[in-house]
C-alpha cells in the first residue's frame, strides 16, 4: 500500500493499491493517454494558418500547444477529436477526418 | 467500578460522544435519533467538548461533512435514522470506499412507506452492503459499549472502515434504563486519539481523496476494501477482549443464550433479544430445550462462527425485523441459512418477519415461534419457510 500513482498500472495487484485509491502526486492526469478515445482526428495545415489563435481557447482539452505566441501541431496524447477547433478555424487550416490510424 | 446511571439509549450515545470528544459532528435531526445531536450540541455550547458541530441542511450533507472532515484527518461522527440514512446512501459507499473511519449512531426506524416513525431494521439492513461495519445493540448499555469500541475497530490500520452502531428506535433510544458508564479518563485511554497515516491536512504529504478508478482498477479497489472487512473480524475480537479487561463486560460477534444443549433456537437482532430471553427462560423452566442467538456484528458477517453455534440445533427460526421483498425471506434469514450450508448436519430453518414499523413483540410471540420450531423438529419438515409473526391474517 505504498506505491505512488506513477508506479501503479494495469498489472498492479490489489494489495499494492494505495488506501482508498488516494493519490499522493499532483497532475497524474498528464500520465494518462486519453487520446486513444478518439474516432475523428484534426490535422493542422501550417501554411494556411494565420495564427489568430481562435482555436486554442475553445479546445476543451488544451490539446493545442502554444509556443512563443504561436500554435504548434496538435497534442494527440490528449486530443479527443471533438472537432470544435475545426469548426472554429476561419481559415480552413484544420482538416477533420476519420482517425483510421489511431496514431498517438 | 464505573459510574452507575440511568439513561436512554440516545443519552448513552450522546454521553459516549462527549467522553470521546470527537473533532467533528455533522448531523441533521430525524426522529428517533434527533436527541443525539440535540444533547451533543448542548455539550458544544457549554464548552464541555472541543468538537466542531456542523449543522447541515440534510443527511446527505451530514455524511458529506463527515467525509470531508475524516479525509482531512479529523475524527468525525454523526447520528441518523430511517429516511436520513437513506438520504446518506450514496455517501455511505463513498465513506467506505475512501476508507474513512467515520462513526455513525444509527437509531433504527422503519423506512417510509407507509410513513412510520417506529422501529424496525429496514434502514440499516438496506445499508448492510455499503461497506460499513455494523454493530447492533440490545439495550442502552450495549449501545454505549459498542460506541466506545467502534472507533478502535474502524480506525485500526488493518481495517480503516466506517462503523455504524445500531440501536432500536424508541424501544432503546427513548426508554430509560440502568447503565454503567466508564469514567471519562478511562474512555479517553481506551478510545485514544485518531492518528491516520495520511490525511488532507498533512502538509508533508499532500493527497487527493476520492479519485476516479477505471475498469482497470475498480475491482482491485473493491478487493482491497473486502480485505479490510475480512481483517475487521480479528480486530473486533481484539478490541472486545481489551474492553472486557477495562469493564468486565464481554462482547463477541454474537451472544449465545442457553444454547449449550438447545434443540430449538431463534436468531435475533436488537432489543427483541431481551423479550426473547424472557421467553427462553420461561420455556427452560418448563423443561424445553430452547436457546437464542443475538447477532451483534452483522458486517463483517460471522459465517463460520454462526455455523458452529447452530449446526447441532434441530430447528431454527431466524427473526427478521425487515423485509427484503425477495419473496422468500428477510436478509438475516438468507445469510444465516447460507452460513449453515457447509455443515454436514444442519437444522431445519424457517424465517419470521416480525415487528415491522414498531409492532410490539411479546413473550407470547416468541413462545409461538418456538412452538412452531417444535412442530418442525417433530415432523422433520420445515414446511413454508417464509413466515410472518404477529400479523393479522
Ligand atoms: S483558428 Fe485556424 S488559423 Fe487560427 S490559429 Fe487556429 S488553426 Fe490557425
Ligand atoms: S479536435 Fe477537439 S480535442 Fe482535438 S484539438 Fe480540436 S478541439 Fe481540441
Amino acid at each position: 500500500m505504498s506505491l505512488k500513482a506513477k508506479d501503479i498500472n494495469e498489472n498492479t495487484s490489489w494489495k499494492d493499491l494505495t488506501l482508498g485509491c488516494a493519490i499522493f502526486e499532483p497532475m497524474t492526469s498528464a500520465a494518462v493517454n486519453t487520446g486513444n478515445w478518439r474516432t475523428m482526428k484534426p490535422s493542422f495545415n501550417e501554411e494556411k494558418c494565420k495564427q489568430c489563435l481562435l482555436c486554442v481557447p475553445v479546445c476543451p482539452d488544451c490539446a493545442i500547444p502554444v509556443k512563443d505566441g504561436k500554435r504548434t501541431d496538435f497534442d494527440f496524447y490528449f486530443c479527443k477529436g471533438c472537432g470544435i477547433c475545426y469548426k472554429v478555424c476561419p481559415f480552413g487550416a484544420i482538416e477533420f477526418k476519420i482517425d483510421d490510424k489511431k496514431e498517438v | 467500578m464505573g459510574i452507575r446511571e440511568r439513561l436512554s439509549g440516545n443519552e448513552a450515545i450522546a454521553i459516549a460522544f462527549k467522553q470521546i470528544n470527537p473533532d467533528v459532528m455533522g448531523a441533521f435531526p430525524i426522529t428517533p435519533s434527533t436527541e443525539i445531536p440535540q444533547y451533543f450540541s448542548q455539550y458544544v455550547a457549554n464548552g464541555e467538548v472541543d468538537t466542531e458541530f456542523i449543522a447541515v441542511e440534510s443527511e446527505h450533507s451530514a455524511m458529506s461533512t463527515c467525509i470531508g472532515a475524516s479525509a482531512a484527518g479529523a475524527r468525525a461522527v454523526t447520528a441518523t435514522s430511517s429516511a436520513g440514512l437513506a438520504l446518506m446512501w450514496e455517501l455511505l459507499s463513498v465513506a467506505a470506499s475512501a476508507r474513512l473511519p467515520i462513526t455513525l449512531a444509527c437509531v433504527n426506524r422503519a423506512l417510509t412507506g407507509p410513513i412510520n416513525i417506529n422501529c424496525d431494521h429496514s434502514d440499516s439492513m438496506g445499508a448492510r452492503d455499503t461497506g460499513w461495519i455494523q454493530l447492533y445493540s440490545e439495550n442502552n448499555q450495549e449501545a454505549y459499549d459498542n460506541m466506545l469500541q467502534a472507533m478502535r475497530i474502524g480506525e485500526n490500520s488493518k481495517v480503516m472502515l466506517p462503523v455504524m452502531v445500531c440501536q432500536d428506535g424508541f424501544i432503546t433510544s427513548h426508554a430509560i434504563e440502568n447503565i454503567e458508564l466508564l469514567e471519562t479518563e478511562k474512555v479517553k485511554d481506551f478510545v485514544g486519539e485518531y492518528r491516520p497515516e495520511n490525511y488532507l491536512l498533512k502538509k508533508e504529504n499532500p493527497v487527493s481523496v476520492g479519485a476516479y478508478a477505471t475498469a482497470a482498477y475498480y475491482i482491485e479497489a473493491k478487493r482491497a476494501q473486502a480485505q479490510a472487512m475480512i481483517n475487521a473480524k480479528e480486530v473486533i475480537l481484539e478490541v472486545a477482549a481489551e474492553f472486557e479487561k477495562v469493564t468486565g463486560r464481554k462482547y463477541g460477534f454474537f451472544e449465545e443464550y442457553m444454547m449449550e444443549d438447545a434443540e430449538e433456537a431463534i436468531v435475533v437482532i436488537g432489543s427483541t433479544a431481551g423479550t426473547a430471553k424472557e421467553a427462553v427462560r420461561i420455556m427452560r423452566e418448563e423443561g424445553k430445550k430452547v436457546g437464542l442467538i443475538k447477532i451483534r456484528v452483522l458486517r463483517p458477517f460471522p459465517m463460520k462462527e454462526l455455523a458452529a453455534a447452530l449446526s447441532h440445533v434441530k430447528s431454527v427460526a431466524v427473526m427478521d425485523k425487515a423485509e427484503s421483498f425477495s419473496a422468500c425471506g428477510g436478509p438475516l434469514f438468507a445469510e444465516v441459512r447460507s452460513a449453515l450450508y457447509d455443515c454436514k448436519t444442519r437444522p431445519l430453518m424457517i424465517n419470521y418477519i416480525y415487528g415491522l414499523g414498531g409492532r410490539d413483540v411479546t413473550v407470547e410471540n416468541i413462545q409461538y415461534a418456538f412452538e412452531s420450531l417444535k412442530e418442525i423438529k417433530t415432523s422433520g419438515e420445515a414446511g413454508e419457510t417464509y413466515r410472518y409473526l404477529g400479523v393479522r391474517e
